[in-house]
């Protein structure tokens, strides 16, 4: 049964990417047994390498486990039930480490993106979309193509479609890498917002700085595994 | 600049550049044409088909020497009384003449044998028996059967239609072949945008839909193309053949409407349904 209070469980999860030759490799993850609460925001942190990109994947559901069982805002994601993992990830929000922004549409529809297809006619999605561009500083630029925008404000077009659904889980992969300090103590501070909304939080960074911003549980990874939790 | 936002946003998959307006609907404009050759080509036979069967299958030509001629109305009542006659009537003099006429001119002078005209009930009767006794009846009356070279002229329509028939399945596998290469195109060359929509929860329906829409319309406009072009191609060889149907043959009541009207929704319903597969089955390598 589902608990209400876990949004993600982790219990003995692995992870092997499949090698160039099509055999299965090493394990890219081990043995990850964990549970993040409802509500919570945790810092993934870890040396590059250490696995923190595909635990993300794998929280996103961009991956499943090759062994081991995931649960994800309360649902156990099986490999035999794929059909309901679209709906499930449309209550992530994702913002990923190299945007992945879709070159040919403007700032406004990359943002209005995952309100599109959660099937939001457009009357009601306009005002969402500006207001998340409001608030990420980028009112007035809705029309520009990515490859118009700076590395940063690419960025913080990437975190407002991440989250413009409100979604319950938001994950962000060093969410940055691109931004000077002043746009970092502001991300931290979007964040921190809608963690205190509601929203469960979780970051992957190497930056220390942002850390020391926030005082947060965290999860370390290493080779792997996770050799801390708390 | 609010339309040029409302375009993408029917475009999420950048599908309108991703899949060239010009190539497939080219090449299923081909098809279609020569789908319309072929499909012509089937009616075409088995109206011939049916022309020579109905209309001289069953006809038999009887033939008296004009020495005998005078015996016309006995060799007619003779043969009307016949059960596996089914009519008999004498061919006109001036009828001979006019069928003799582009041959030998005018001959007032030249003595034309009676010739009558049977049809039989039956096209499959051996009308050696009705030879014999006729000739018995009208010595030197002579009967003429065209059924052998009916049936080889009805087995060659048959032919032509099951090759017209192969030519059409031939037309319509090429056309699904073509349309996966363009779907697996548009695949390789979108995998990032359908990775990062699969990612923020689009579902195979919608990414499969988004394919399947855009190469069905393709395929159509192709297809619709190919039948306009179809038509003046098809009004000119209706024109060549009009001697084989027996010159009575208006080019453009004699064109095959139905099939050109849908052949443009036979194709976008190819080429939907063939991206629906492909595109399913690419997906299947995401999680």
């Amino acid at each position: 049964m589902a608990f209400p209070c876990r949004m993600v469980r982790f219990s003995a999860v692995g992870l092997r990417y499949p090698s160039p030759d099509g055999a299965t490799g090493p394990e890219a993850l081990a043995d990850l047994t964990f549970m993040l609460p409802e509500g919570s925001f945790t810092w993934l942190l870890g040396a590059s390498g250490a696995g923190k990109s595909s635990l993300l994947r794998l929280m996103h559901l961009a991956l499943l486990p090759t062994r081991g069982e995931l649960e994800v805002l309360g649902e156990r994601v099986r490999r035999d039930r794929r059909a309901a993992l679209p709906a499930l990830r449309r209550r992530i929000g994702v913002v990923f480490q190299d945007f992945r922004l879709l070159p040919y549409l403007s700032a406004f529809d990359n943002v209005a993106l995952p309100l599109r297809l959660s099937g939001r006619s457009e009357a009601s999605l306009r005002p969402d979309v500006a207001e998340m561009l409001r608030w990420v500083g980028l009112q007035g630029r809705e029309l520009a193509l990515p490859q118009q925008l700076s590395g940063g404000e690419q960025q913080r077009i990437a975190i407002a479609r991440a989250v413009v659904t409100r979604p319950a889980l938001l994950v962000a992969d060093e969410p940055t890498g691109n931004l000077d300090s002043h746009q970092a103590r502001r991300l931290l501070a979007l964040l921190t917002q809608m963690n205190r909304l509601g929203t469960t939080v979780v970051v992957a960074t190497h930056s220390e700085d942002l850390v020391a911003q926030f005082s947060a549980p965290a999860l370390v990874l290493e080779e792997g595994r996770v050799v801390h939790h708390g | 600049m609010a339309e040029r936002r409302t375009r993408y946003a029917r475009d999420p998959l950048g599908l309108k550049r991703a899949l060239s307006d010009r190539l497939l609907p080219g090449l299923v404009a081909a098809m279609a044409l020569l789908a319309a050759l072929a499909l012509a080509g089937t009616h075409g036979a088995a109206a011939l088909k049916e022309r020579w069967q109905q209309g001289a299958a069953a006809a038999v030509t009887v033939q008296l020497p004009p020495e005998q001629s005078g015996r016309m109305d006995r060799a007619l009542a003779l043969l009307r009384d016949m059960p596996e006659v089914a009519s008999a009537e004498p061919v006109s003099p001036e009828r001979m003449r006019e069928l003799l006429r582009p041959w030998l001119g005018e001959v007032p002078a030249l003595p034309l044998p009676a010739v009558l005209e049977l049809r039989l009930v039956n096209p499959n009767i051996d009308p050696a028996p009705l030879a014999r006794q006729l000739a018995e009846a009208v010595p030197g009356a002579e009967v003429e059967s065209h059924g052998l070279w009916v049936a080889r002229l009805a087995a060659l329509a048959r032919s032509v239609q099951a090759m017209a028939l192969v030519v059409l399945l031939l037309v319509a596998g090429v056309a699904v072949a073509v349309v996966a290469v363009a779907t697996r195109a548009g695949l390789a060359s979108r995998r990032q945008a359908i990775e990062i929509l699969h990612d923020l929860g689009a579902t195979q329906d919608y990414i499969a839909g988004r394919f399947a829409r855009r190469i069905g319309l393709l395929a159509a406009s192709g297809a619709l193309a190919g039948a306009a072009l179809a038509v003046p191609t098809l009004a000119a060889l209706a024109g060549v053949a009009a001697p084989l149907a027996g010159g009575m043959v208006q080019p453009w009541s004699s064109l095959p409407w139905l099939d050109l009207v849908l052949l443009p929704p036979v194709a976008g319903g190819i080429g939907w349904a063939t991206a629906q597969v492909s595109v399913r089955r690419w997906l299947r390598r995401l999680p």
